[in-house]
């Protein structure tokens, strides 16, 4: 019987066959964590061992509040600092690095076939290359360093079939917006989602991240893409390890499908305060904001930043707004600078903030007074999450951002082609 | 077997609105985490929750971000367990990580109602309220030895020492 891309990786992990529901114990190639990591070492700490298990495995990140905002998070940083330099830990990112995912990627450590647990619910992002990623807790983490292995269940696996082309003005971010409102919220908890068909290879690499990061969104515990020429050439330029992909067999077994048409489909909003709350762009129009972020770890890259600037390029933003700029990693902030984006996109009118995650999730930077609504790119837009309990998020692509930004109310982007 | 009063909410109750973001990254003690839980979504309840309350919702509670404190600050504030629909897959390690049970159980979401008095009989896999009684499935295998330690910390403690005791 055909296998899944799941049931292949777990299966190799745990060294021997395994099928969807069956629970594992493996060892996860690498385990991430990131600002988190001062509680993690807490809890690391309690268990009593003086010495991390496979130091070469751990990653660590700083990039939630970065640089610190306030005393009690420059404190955790040090003392995440000072464990990686005891523990010998050589794959320690600083705060200048960016968001921990793109950095994660950067390095070439999410290749085709690996198994990565993070201490983030957004890791289902490395299935963007092949890999197989998923979402863990702070205990869950600090149990990994002390004994380098996790349980998982083998999960079921829902299978998205992509055919046709995007229209101009419509992007990943639309497209996997779309899936989540009709899928639901929980569409596929304790599942993998696969993004596959004759059109899934036209999504660039950028965009992959963008639909794998937002699978997460639905419940799923992995987004995986097939590894394909264009994920072999984009891991060229960043690792020497020797890639094998490892793919869904043809005859696997799925607990759905459901197939796309791309040439159908139309720039997404999703409404407060649930991801899954969708609608078409054009029934949303008019809806005046008062902040719009683009960037983050959903839609931080360069590819999302040139959709920004090509519309806001030459133009400014709406003088009652305020446009945040996030790029996703220092990588993307160069070269976003070398191109000449982060000039265009000041002028406009927009604030350039340096790559991490604070307004995202409300810690610090462009938090949101009571009444205020907030249009972003990011993956969440739960009751609160960026500042005041009463303040509202609305998420959309960056065309969508920046085009809603130059009128100060949201507007469909493909009026700006 | 504790008896508490039901606190009852909907579906897709994320871990923003249980434990918000700001307070992440603080570190905080177990009184001040349940001081702060679900105040997004229920101003109302840290203030009135009682040793041995229970937590009914809809389906996919937990949804959003890994943050255990959304699953520890709901032990701490004195939650004997929620009671679900269906619960989101990190949400559920993350609870079970940290000693707090979730039970899911589709009928008893949709029957209990705010304030009922509830009685888990965890041996038994039974919910009762007012002549009412309510099955939750048993926990996967996997995980009772995780449940029956008291946390992952623990278990993974136990674990350790064991190994080195033969090692010896």
């Amino acid at each position: 019987m055909g296998k899944t891309l799941s049931e292949k990786i777990l299966g190799a992990k745990a060294g021997r066959e395994v099928k969807a529901g069956d629970v594992v114990t493996v060892s996860p190639d690498y385990v991430l964590s990131h600002d988190n990591s001062a509680a993690i070492i807490g809890e690391f700490k309690k268990i009593g061992l003086a010495k991390v298990k496979s130091p070469d495995k751990i990653v660590i990140v700083l990039d939630h509040i970065v640089p610190a905002s306030e005393e009690k998070y420059a404190q955790n940083h040090k003392t995440i600092r000072e464990f990686a330099a005891a523990q010998g830990l050589d794959k320690f990112f600083d705060i200048q690095h960016g968001v921990c995912h793109q950095v994660f990627t950067e390095n070439g450590l999410a290749l085709p076939g690996k198994l990565i647990v993070g201490s983030d619910s957004h890791t289902t992002s490395y299935g963007a290359l092949g890999a197989f990623a998923a979402g863990i807790g702070r205990s869950e983490a600090a149990s990994i360093w002390a004994t380098d292995e996790i349980w998982l269940r083998v999960p079921e696996t829902l299978k998205f079939v992509f055919s046709g082309k995007l229209p101009a003005g419509v992007s990943a971010k639309d497209v996997v917006l779309f899936i989540i409102g009709r899928e639901g919220a929980d569409g596929a908890d304790y599942k993998a989602v696969e993004f596959t068909g004759p059109a899934a290879s036209h999504f660039s690499i950028a965009s992959r991240f963008t639909m794998a990061n937002m699978a997460a969104e639905m419940g799923a515990k992995n987004g995986y893409f097939p590894p394909d020429d264009e994920t072999l050439r984009w891991l060229a330029a960043r690792t020497k390890e020797k890639i094998t992909p490892v793919v869904s067999d043809p005859e696997a077994q799925y607990s759905k499908v459901l197939e796309f048409d791309l040439s159908g489909f139309v720039p997404q909003v999703a409404c407060p305060h649930t991801v899954d709350n969708v609608k078409p762009v054009t029934e949303v129009e008019g809806r005046p904001f008062h902040q719009a972020l683009i960037g983050t770890c959903t839609n931080g890259r360069l590819e999302d930043l040139e959709s920004a600037a090509k519309i806001l390029k030459g133009k400014k933003v709406h003088p009652r707004v305020r446009v945040l700029i996030l790029p996703a990693s220092r990588e993307v902030y160069l070269e976003a600078m070398n191109k000449g984006l982060l000039a265009e996109l000041s002028e406009a009118g927009c604030v350039l903030l340096n790559p991490g995650c604070g307004p995202c999730l409300g810690a610090h930077l462009g938090i949101l007074a009571a009444g205020e609504v907030c249009l972003s790119t990011a993956n969440r837009n739960f009751k609160g999450r960026m500042g005041a309990r009463d303040s509202e998020i609305y998420l959309a692509s960056p065309a969508t951002v920046a085009a809603s930004a130059l009128e100060g109310k949201i507007t469909d982007p493909r009026k700006y082609l | 077997m504790s008896k508490g009063r039901v606190w009852k909410y909907g579906d897709n109750v994320n871990t923003d609105v249980i434990f918000a973001g700001k307070y992440t990254y603080n570190i905080m003690p177990p009184e001040e985490m349940a001081r702060h839980a679900l105040e997004d979504l229920d101003p109302g309840f840290a203030q009135g929750v009682k040793p041995g309350d229970v937590i009914v919702a809809g389906k996919n509670f937990g949804c959003g971000s890994s943050r255990e404190q959304a699953a520890a600050c709901l032990r701490f504030a004195g939650v004997q367990a929620v009671v679900a629909k269906s619960f989101a897959r990190i949400y559920y390690r993350n609870a079970i990580n940290l000693g707090l049970p979730v039970l899911q159980s589709a009928e008893a979401s949709e029957a209990l109602r705010a304030g009922d008095e509830v009685e888990i009989d965890f041996a038994a896999g039974k919910i009762r309220s007012g002549g009412r009684k309510f099955g939750f499935p048993a926990f996967p295998p996997a995980v009772l030895g995780i449940i029956e330690a008291g946390g992952l910390i623990e278990y993974t403690k136990k674990k350790l020492e064991e190994k080195a005791k033969k090692d010896d």
